[in-house]
């Protein structure tokens, strides 16, 4: 979602990088890019302003005077002011006892989505064992009534109106009597959209405030909102108090600069974002997922030359040999996976990689982690001759005997086997080509992933979710350590 | 209240915004235009919304004919109007209708930008010009979103063609032409449900219904129109330049205006896309619709300054 805003940095830090040791001076070129970048996000001007003196007064000076690599440096100030910038977070609806009524108020601009909103409340509280109202307070909008009902049934949540009603306030005053009469514990105010501007509309969401007492009070905002995001948050929290905000339709390519300026303005907590029109798109909203995908950016860059330092160069040197002669083993994959592995956390290092944020969405790291270890595992389950060629030894027996060895299910061998084909192929067209070439191919490569997301990673996701009785476990120890010392016989283990 | 006024009154709360800020620039009469001073002024331009590139060409402007001059307000200004003229500049573009039978209309956006709303209210305009008006309810996705329509159609007296929930919104297009041919309805508009550029399906879906309405008229629809939420930010420009991809736009609604959004992001729509505005909402009823003039948008949106230029010091 933020992969717009992302590309613009990645573009800055590609001009902050590469020039060796930074001055002053070139440290705030690259600076203005970062500048540019969010100010082409939406993010305020002000706010912006506020940010890069921040920034600068962080970076500047000391930290590129004693850095030996300035440039990441610059990139953790920047992902840290970021987190600082749109947190803390506090997901709760600081619900009260179910033999009490708490009160939600939803409140926002025209069209923001405070309707949609309201639903996927309610289906979140539903599944969490409370019995939410859901009350239709826009009495302005045609259908708005309509669409609360239509949108509770889908639900099968309650939905109080009062179609002869003209006054939202009279109407929230039956729904908290109707909540008592039917056993509600929260009560789910959709009320009409309106202008921060608009005096006597804004007068009325403080008598339906005053009425309700809402224990939150609940900011709906489009993130595709522009420089005007700031002046209408300011408005509703200075008439209402907000509790929290509610950044809908991230599903898109907005920027959404909005979250930060937001933040940075009212102060008041962003909750939720919401990720589509299905009423089950509504997610937590965590900072610093969104400024490590700020940075975490499609900078594969970064990724190279951290990995250059970090691979063992002879190693590399012996394997880029092995390529050019079209060799490619799955000796190597599985060194490379080690490497990979020391880099950093997997989601880190995954988010690095372009299109890959995304995928990466779906998956936490305990199971990247878990993912990377199950085939580290498959791998070391092999003997040599099969690890030199899986595609031509590896029979259905012997497909079994690895499984077993590594704890998995043999269809995982084989997938692990298939993908390293598709791999090895790549690897060795790579050899002898130049950084550029290179990247080309590792992006060609992602767009494929990135088309078929609910390939490999999802799947060792569910897979994973099977767990293995202690029994079970130890049997395959056993089976394992004994595979271990048949392949020590064997003497040529690539290890 | 006349058309345009309707436009001033939602262009006001904008131009305070902005002339505040530019009188700031102003603390005494003239000013030395240096680059802390260009930077000052990207600041004000850029909370237009306009964009970097339009931005930073006004600054460049500005620099040109001013860098290193003590100078008085209107000049600077008469340069941004100037540009900004020069930007938007287009033909007054409103309806093209059917040389014969019903001119249909196409609406397309994202996700509550102001589609139906901008429907009933270029439908109150048809009708007050005494065109025969029929709605095609287009959108079957969102939760009563044909219901919506319907109380449109029936407060303002049009035709309307529904279709089921979940039937494909390019057959309710199809059977909306079909009857506003057989009825010799003057204009046929079809709504269709909000979408984010970025969906490929639903994009798909949009060239659908264009691909079904030419069925039935091969020149139609005569216009589809982007409608656009003035609050938007630079997304703006990825709307405009998808949309367009996926239909043919002739140009954009502008809705929301009388909030506090500029509504600038046309500037850089028009820079990057080419993409017209035609119109402009300015409220929630029927008739908060008024036709977009480039000359008197970048009038408006300093004629408050040139009012005070004389000794501008506020
Ligand atoms: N793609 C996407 N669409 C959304 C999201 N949230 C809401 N929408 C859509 O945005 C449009 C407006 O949503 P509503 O819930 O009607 O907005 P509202 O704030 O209640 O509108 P008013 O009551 O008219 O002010 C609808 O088409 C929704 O389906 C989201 O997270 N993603
Ligand atoms: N203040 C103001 N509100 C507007 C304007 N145009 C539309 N609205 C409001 O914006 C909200 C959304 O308008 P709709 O016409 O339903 O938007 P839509 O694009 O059809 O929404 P979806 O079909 O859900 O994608 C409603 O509350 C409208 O009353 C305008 O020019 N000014
Ligand atoms: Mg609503
Ligand atoms: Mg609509």
């Amino acid at each position: 979602m933020f992969e717009a805003l992302q590309d613009g940095l990645s573009g800055a830090f590609k001009t902050l990088r590469g020039q060796g040791k930074l001055s002053e001076s070139n440290m705030r070129d690259g600076l203005k890019l970062v500048e540019r970048s969010l100010l082409e996000a939406d993010v305020s001007f002000p706010v912006v302003r506020d940010f890069m003196k921040r920034i600068t007064d962080e970076s500047v000076g000391e930290a590129v005077l004693k850095s030996l690599n300035p440039s990441q440096q610059v990139v953790g100030v920047v992902y840290q002011a970021l987190i600082d910038f749109m947190g803390p977070v506090d997901h709760s609806l600081h619900l009260k006892g179910k033999n009490e009524l708490t009160v939600l108020m939803m409140c926002g601009l025209q069209g923001s989505g405070k309707t949609t909103t309201s639903g996927k409340l309610g289906r979140l509280l539903k599944a969490a064992g409370r019995s939410p109202l859901m009350v239709a307070c826009d009495l302005q909008r045609p259908a708005a009534i309509d669409q609360l009902h239509i949108i509770g049934e889908q639900l099968d949540v309650p939905v109080f109106s009062d179609r002869t009603q003209k006054d939202p306030v009279a109407v929230t005053k039956a729904a908290q009597a109707h909540a008592k009469k039917i056993g509600a514990d929260v009560l789910i105010l959709d009320t009409a959209g309106r202008l921060h501007v608009d005096e006597a509309l804004m007068e009325e969401l403080k008598r339906v405030d005053r009425q309700a007492m809402p224990d939150q009070v609940l900011l709906v905002i489009d993130s595709m909102t522009g420089q005007d995001a700031v002046n209408s948050a300011k408005a509703f929290n200075d008439a209402l108090e907000l509790d929290g905000v509610i950044l809908t339709k991230l599903d898109g390519d907005a920027r959404g600069g909005a979250a930060l300026s937001v933040k940075h303005v009212t102060g008041v907590p962003i909750k939720f974002i919401g990720v589509g029109e299905h009423l089950d798109a509504l997610e937590e909203f965590h900072p610093d997922r969104m400024a490590g995908r700020i940075l975490g950016q499609g900078d594969i860059l970064t990724l190279v030359e951290k990995a250059q330092r970090e691979f063992d160069q002879d190693e590399m040197l012996a394997q880029e040999e092995r390529l050019k002669k079209g060799e490619f083993t799955l000796d190597d994959f599985r060194k490379q996976m080690g490497q990979i592995s020391r880099l950093g956390p997997l989601q880190k290092v995954m988010g690095m990689i372009p299109g890959m944020g995304s995928l990466m969405k779906h998956l936490d790291d305990v199971d990247a982690e878990q993912g990377m270890k199950r085939m580290l595992g498959i791998v070391d389950s092999m003997t040599a001759d099969e690890k030199r060629n899986p595609t031509k030894v590896i029979d259905q027996n012997r497909r079994r005997r690895i499984a077993s060895g590594a704890g998995v299910e043999p269809h995982e061998v084989n997938e692990l086997v298939k993908q390293f084909s598709a791999m090895s192929q790549v690897m060795t067209a790579m050899a002898g080509k130049g950084v550029k070439d290179r990247m080309k191919m590792v992006r060609e490569l992602q767009t494929g992933a990135m088309s078929n997301p609910a390939g490999q990673l999802t799947r060792q996701k569910q897979s994973s979710g099977k767990r293995l009785s202690p029994q079970e476990k130890a049997k395959l120890k056993k089976q394992r350590e004994k595979e271990l010392r048949k392949r020590r016989r064997d003497g040529k283990g690539g290890k | 209240m006349g058309l345009f006024d309707k436009f001033k009154r939602g262009l006001t709360k904008t131009v305070k915004i902005l002339n505040t800020d530019v009188r700031d620039l102003f603390k005494s009469e003239g000013r030395l235009i240096d680059d802390e001073f260009l930077d000052e002024m990207r600041a004000i331009l850029f909370k237009t919304d306009m964009g970097f590139v339009s931005a930073e060409e006004i600054v460049a402007e500005v620099a040109k004919n001013f860098r290193g001059r003590v100078v008085q307000l209107e000049d600077v200004v008469r340069t941004w109007k100037a540009k900004l003229g020069e930007l938007m500049r287009q033909d007054a573009s409103p309806i093209r209708f059917a040389a014969s039978g019903p001119t249909v209309i196409m609406v397309c956006g994202v996700n509550g930008a102001g589609k139906t709303t901008s429907i009933a209210k270029l439908a109150a305009m048809f009708k007050s010009e005494g065109k025969s008006v029929l709605l095609g309810a287009g959108d079957t996705f969102r939760a009563a979103a044909v219901e919506q329509l319907t109380i449109w159609s029936q407060r303002l007296g049009t035709e309307i063609v529904t279709g089921d929930p979940g039937a494909h919104p390019a057959s309710v297009a199809y059977r909306a032409v079909e009857q506003a041919v057989a009825k010799q309805i003057d204009v046929c508009i079809v709504d269709t449900a909000g979408r984010l550029q970025t969906q490929k399906n639903l994009m798909a879906e949009l060239t659908k219904i264009q691909t079904s309405i030419r069925k039935l008229v091969p020149e139609a629809p005569h216009e589809v129109l982007l409608v656009l939420d003035a609050t938007t930010g630079q997304n703006g420009v990825s709307q405009a330049a998808n949309f367009t991809q996926s239909v043919d736009c002739t140009g954009i609604v502008l809705a929301k205006l009388d909030g506090t959004a500029k509504g600038g992001v046309v500037v850089a729509i028009r820079q990057q896309v080419g993409l017209p505005v035609k119109y402009v909402g300015v409220g929630e009823k029927a008739e908060d619709l008024a036709l977009f003039q480039p000359e008197e948008f970048v009038d408006a949106l300093f004629a408050d300054i040139e009012a005070k230029a004389p000794g501008a010091a506020g």
